[in-house]
């Protein structure tokens, strides 16, 4: 068994959706949230707010500094993510498959380091 | 008695199997390939001497596995996966069924989605074609760091990513089939076409790449694709020695030399083509076969039956829209509606960076009797190739050209079907 990172990127230079739309993607993540509990592959997961009102926090010449954020300049931003627990990456990717088409974003997948305790 | 060569070519051989026996046992790539290598130190020690085991395959396995043990044991690698794996009683190397099958679930973890093309390649190449990292690099034109860079970083995304050994469910496997199939049809195109270099062929990666898709036709039996990269392979090789002169030039199709075509490899692939038309479920290797088929039916290239040819491109299309594709069909619609058509076809593509499309425009435009921009094409074309045999080829067309008396009255009519002295050049298809 292992831990994957499934994030939800989105792209801040595109339009957000339409408020249906937006309705119909809370729905259609909180049946897949139930699945994946359901399957008993659930870790944690949520939604983030928006980069503008995330904060970074790094040490610099011994001394701690806080910044307005966010880290990376880039315009695809993680919108949310989950951590699941799967058999293998395939089992990890048939997450996401649902997870991109439910969040209508791409979604990487990534593996953790360590395998979960027990 | 084997010398240190007969025993690497065994080794060769065999390392696929044993390589794909021992990642399932102990689900990590370099410890198996460590361990082969072992085993392959052991026989130049021991074979020369005592003689070749009676089953090497055999031999080599059990060897590999034990020093595989021996290694974990030494490094004190004792998770509890390697322990449940040692302590496993199997005796895998005396089926020879469970070995095809772990070669065909390692060929789809070399060939796995989420690793991309190139590494698919060097990795297939390496752990199903057992080839050294050098001899892949040398064989790509890559530098050999970049290459073990390559394969350590996708063997490294292999076990970190817990990607499985694992033959793909009926339901997914003809998705999970695509890219197997395109690594065979890549290794075999960069051995038929190098993109660089002197030489138009480099013939060993071309047998390479037919030699795996035999491996995967050994494996897959009934999956008609694979059938069909097979034909495809055969028939295209079949034609290696017509397709450059002794000048060191490219040879179109229509000017080629039949009787240099093996006949041996045109019948093996006709009959595979022949299999694929009786299973009825056609995709996009299979339909290239036939292609291959008609052209290499031909007693020469005025007697190919260009219609069947047209045809078949546009049931190809319907699986592959892709503009290189067009680009071939217009070479057959020349062929039975004449220059023009095959001109107003091409125009309509967006291959600006590809030499063919500049070079199959000029031959339209030089048989239009549209000299100068025929030139133009050429020169274009010559501009972006990168591979001497077909410089060659381009420039003596360019010459060809450059020689005609600049009649502009004497254009030939634009829609007769040509003296068919211009087949498709062959060329690598691009996505």
């Amino acid at each position: 068994m292992s831990q994957y990172l499934l994030s939800v990127y989105y792209d801040e230079t595109v339009p957000d959706p339409s408020p249906d739309q937006m309705a119909q993607m809370y729905l259609d993540v909180e049946t897949l949230n139930e699945k994946i509990r359901t399957a008993g592959a659930w870790v944690f997961g949520g939604g983030l707010h928006t980069p503008d009102t995330s904060t970074v926090v790094r040490q610099s010449d011994g001394e701690i500094v806080i910044t307005d954020g966010p880290l990376p300049e880039a315009k695809e931003q993680i919108g949310g993510f989950w951590i699941i627990d799967a058999l293998d990456l395939d089992a990890a990717l048939a997450w996401a498959k649902q997870a991109t088409v439910a969040c209508m974003g791409p979604v990487e997948v990534r593996p953790f380091q360590e395998e979960p305790q027990g | 008695m084997l010398d240190t060569a007969g025993i690497e070519t065994v080794f060769r051989e065999e390392s696929a199997r044993a390589i794909a026996s021992l990642v399932r046992r102990f689900g990590d790539i370099d410890l198996a390939e460590e361990a082969v290598q072992e085993a392959f130190m052991e026989a130049v020690r021991r074979w020369p001497a005592d003689g070749p085991p009676p089953s090497p395959a055999g031999w080599i396995i059990t060897t590999a596995r034990n020093r595989a043990v021996d290694r974990l044991r030494r490094e004190s690698l004792r998770t509890q996966r390697h322990l449940e794996a040692m302590t496993l009683e199997d005796d895998m190397a005396h089926q020879t069924h469970e070995i095809e099958d772990d070669r065909l679930r390692l060929i789809f973890t070399c060939c796995h989605p989420a690793l991309a093309t190139a590494a698919q390649v060097a990795l297939t190449l390496r752990l199903i074609g057992g080839l050294t990292t050098p001899e892949i690099a040398r064989a790509f034109l890559t530098p050999e760091s970049t290459m073990a860079q390559r394969l350590v970083r996708a063997k490294r995304k292999i076990k970190a990513a817990n990607i499985p050994y694992r033959v793909p469910a009926a339901a997914e496997l003809s998705d999970r089939l695509k890219p197997v199939l395109a690594v065979g049809y890549l290794v075999f195109n960069e051995g038929f076409v190098a993109t660089t270099g002197e030489q138009l062929t480099r013939d060993d990666l071309a047998v390479e790449g037919i030699r795996l898709a035999r491996l995967l036709f050994d494996l897959m039996p009934d999956e008609p694709e694979v059938m069909g990269l097979l034909a495809l392979m055969l028939l295209t090789h079949s034609r290696r020695a017509a397709r450059v002169d002794s000048e060191g030039r490219l040879v179109r199709l229509a000017d080629q030399d039949r009787r240099l075509w093996d006949r041996g490899l045109i019948e093996e692939g006709h009959e595979l083509v022949r299999r694929c038309l009786r299973r009825n479920l056609p995709g996009p290797y299979q339909i290239q076969a036939a292609i291959s088929a008609v052209h290499t039916d031909a007693e020469d290239a005025a007697d190919t039956d260009w219609a069947q040819v047209l045809a078949l491109y546009r049931q190809l299309r319907a699986f592959d829209p892709s503009p290189v594709i067009a680009l071939n069909q217009a070479v057959a619609l020349a062929e039975v509606a004449g220059p023009q058509s095959g001109l107003s076809q091409v125009e309509s593509l967006d291959l600006e960076g590809y030499h063919l499309y500049h070079a199959i425009r000029a031959d339209f435009l030089a048989r239009l009797g549209r000299e100068d921009e025929a030139i133009e094409a050429y020169e274009r074309a010559i501009a972006l190739t990168s591979n001497q045999a077909e410089l060659n080829h381009l420039n003596a067309m360019l010459e060809i050209i450059r020689a005609r008396p600049p009649h502009p009255t004497s254009r030939v009519s634009g829609d007769a079907p040509s003296s068919g002295n211009a087949g498709p050049i062959e060329g690598r298809r691009r996505r």
